[in-house]
């Protein structure tokens, strides 16, 4: 079976336009191992990599109120995920000020601190790879919520948010530092937790670990990312 | 003075004009000898660390100073960064414990504790966990957190002249650490608690421990309010030092001792409670003052709730004996049966019985467990703990696999240690050191 076929052959992979299913890549196999290491026959398993799809209203609890009270900061389609509790707030970047405005000023939101940044890199969900999530706590009325912004791999930008939560000014540069994500905006938008000098941005997914093997009494180990693994 | 061949005050000439690197020498000396100099300006740029023995780790503070007065106050990090959230990337998601144990060094057990519940959150299994294992997470976090206090009022009370505090903090120290060495097998880097319970039951004898433990505390903890609590010199050096009010502390977002010791009563063990937390009796220590001085108090009586709360652990699990301490789901409970032999920790023999000679599945969840590891569904969690320095959250984002897709740490030092400029500016060089004190940091914790 060709690569083509694993994405698109319609007895294989369940193509849905359902806009609540969210798929980002697939997976082969049953058991992880890859080629040659895979003598159990399910080799030939794909399936989708399926991600909490957005939810629709009413969404429960306080959400709604939450959510009604930001809709005035909306200018672009956005969208709503709650899963295992959580609700998250999909938020295009030209959005992001204001929403974050909102959230904090509104007395029906309230959300007095921003626990920081923090980015996800999806290879995968093309258009849309970096993530950047933001976690907000609001103790007037002990509510949590994530606001959650992703941007194209090859237009890494979003506006700085340290004007409304300057909490979050090391914790942008420590995304950037990371993941490459430029925060437009940030009065010092450097490295901080690698040297000032160093290539690349460590957390992305095709930064590879690195490593050495180790040689130990006679047998060799081979570093972590080439280790025969199940994942 | 020539420029070029003086050893102690070299020039460099840079983006902001020229530079002199003064290592040694009488101060009036070098001012006096730059008067000549075209374009010379007074302005003192002093790099305390990453090495000097005040800044709690390899804390780099660069400081412009006026005089004695700091002007300027900015930090240096990263020179403990290990690169954990990306490694954890390449182990299962039970091996993570043993990463993120090591990160804040001195609160092992709230760095795996909310790790797990995130993890827990994601595989949907939060309302399983049994309770004798939530009351051992509750016993150690809280064992956990008078160790920390310990030090932070130790090393506090050292870098202002105060050893005696230092050696009693570090005294008392080693008694919680003979504690966790009985119950987990190790002193530091326990990777004890671990998604869906903990690792192993409570050995034979433990409780007695913790009682005799509660006991000596309850004489000791009243030694540091007696050294320190009213003492001139003591105050002296951290009242009105390192203020910070509740609108700067929420700006900041800081956390912890520090936004409490402005008054306001935050305490994630209150206002989220997790563990169960909800069913022990405890308060909420606060103070009035902004300052390091109310940020020492704060601590020193979150010692004592600290007490409270392990003796009511230890009565609850005098009552748990022989209970479950991992969830009852073996595709998901870690066969970690441990036990101590003649070369240190290693499987337990009874267990290594059970899989090779007894239970064909039992050497089946062994084999997949241990090899390949569980799979945890899509998606994300954030589950907060109240650590000993503030809010401690791991952002735990699945893609259905075996390993975390992706681990990040909010982790209170961090955003603590953004409050050094606020707090130290316009203030002594002395004072500076006793501010960073008052947010605790853990370099561990910080650089991850």
């Amino acid at each position: 079976m060709s690569d083509e076929d694993k994405t698109t052959g319609p007895d294989q992979v369940p193509v849905s336009t359902d806009p609540e299913v969210k798929i980002v890549g697939t997976r082969t196999g049953m058991f992880g191992a890859h080629g040659t290491g895979d003598t159990s026959g399910f080799g030939g398993l794909v399936a989708p990599i399926v991600y909490p799809g957005a939810a629709e209203r009413p969404f429960g609890g306080w959400y709604d109120e939450v959510a009604d009270a930001l809709e005035p900061a909306f200018t672009a389609p956005w969208s709503v995920v709650v899963h295992r509790k959580e609700i998250t707030f999909h938020v295009r970047r030209e959005d992001l000020l204001a929403v974050m405005k909102l959230l904090r000023d509104d007395p029906k939101l309230r959300f007095e601190l921003c626990t920081g940044v923090s980015g996800v890199h999806y290879p995968e969900d093309t258009g849309a790879e970096l993530h950047a999530v933001y976690h907000l706590l609001s103790m007037t009325h002990n509510r949590r919520i994530r606001v959650e912004v992703s941007v194209p791999d090859s237009d890494p930008h979003l506006p700085s948010t340290i004007a409304t939560y300057p909490t979050n000014d090391w914790h942008e540069r420590e995304t950037y530092d990371m993941f490459g994500l430029i925060f437009d905006g940030h009065p010092g938008l450097t490295r901080i937790l690698m040297p000032d000098d160093w290539p690349g941005h460590p957390q992305r997914k095709d930064y590879p670990l690195g490593g050495i093997p180790v040689e130990y009494k006679g047998g060799t180990i081979p570093p972590p990312d080439e280790r025969r693994s199940y994942h | 003075m020539s420029e070029t061949d003086d050893i102690y005050a070299g020039s460099t000439e840079t983006t902001d004009g020229k530079v002199f690197t003064v290592s040694g020498r009488d101060w009036d000396d070098i001012v006096e000898g730059l008067a000549g100099a075209d374009g010379v300006e007074e302005r003192v740029v002093v790099n305390m660390g990453p090495q000097h023995p005040s800044t709690h780790g390899v804390l780099r503070l660069i400081l412009e100073i006026d005089g004695e007065t700091v002007t300027e106050a900015r930090c240096g990090i990263g020179y403990l960064h290990t690169g954990i959230e990306k490694n954890m990337e390449f182990r299962s998601w039970v091996q993570g414990t043993t990463f993120v144990t090591r990160m804040d060094y001195l609160s092992p057990f709230f760095n795996e504790a909310t790790y797990c519940l995130g993890v827990e959150r994601l595989l949907d299994i939060e309302d399983d966990v049994p309770e004798k294992a939530n009351v051992m997470r509750v016993l150690l976090m809280e064992l956990n957190r008078l160790s920390s206090h310990l030090v932070c009022i130790a090393t506090g009370g050292m870098e202002i002249g105060a050893l005696t505090v230092m050696t009693i903090g570090f005294r008392e120290r080693e008694l919680v650490l003979d504690l966790f060495e009985l119950i987990t097998g190790l002193r530091m880097n326990h990777a004890f608690i671990r998604p869906g319970g903990v690792a192993q039951d409570l050995p034979v004898g433990a409780l007695d421990e913790i009682r005799a433990f509660i006991a000596l505390m309850k004489k000791r903890l009243p030694e540091y309010a007696a050294l320190c609590n009213a003492n001139p010199i003591f105050k002296g050096r951290l009242e009105g030092v390192g203020h910070l009010d509740l609108a700067g502390c929420l700006a900041l977002g800081m956390t912890g001792p520090v936004v409490r010791s402005t008054g306001y009563p935050w305490d994630l063990r209150k206002s989220e409670p997790y563990c169960g937390y909800e069913d022990y009796d405890f308060d909420v220590q606060t103070w009035d003052t902004s300052d390091s001085y109310g940020r020492f108090r704060v601590r020193l009586n979150e010692m004592w709730e600290s007490l409270r709360i392990i003796e009511q652990a230890a009565d609850r699990l005098a009552g748990l004996e022989g209970a479950p301490v991992m969830v009852a789901d073996k595709k998901v409970a870690w066969p970690s049966q441990l036990s101590i032999g003649s070369d240190g920790m290693g499987n337990s023999l009874d267990h290594i019985r059970h899989i090779m000679g007894e239970s064909m599945e039992g050497l089946i969840h062994h084999f997949k467990l241990v090899t390949e590891g569980f799979r945890v569904p899509p998606g994300q969690a954030y589950v907060p703990v109240e650590s000993p320095r503030g809010e401690l959250g791991a952002h735990v984002v699945s893609d259905g696999g075996t390993r975390p897709f992706r681990t990040h740490f909010r982790d209170p030092s961090f955003t603590n240690l953004q409050a050094t400029s606020v707090m130290s500016e316009g203030g002594q060089v002395a004072d500076v050191i006793v501010a960073i004190a008052s947010i605790d940091p853990v370099m561990g914790g910080v650089d991850r």
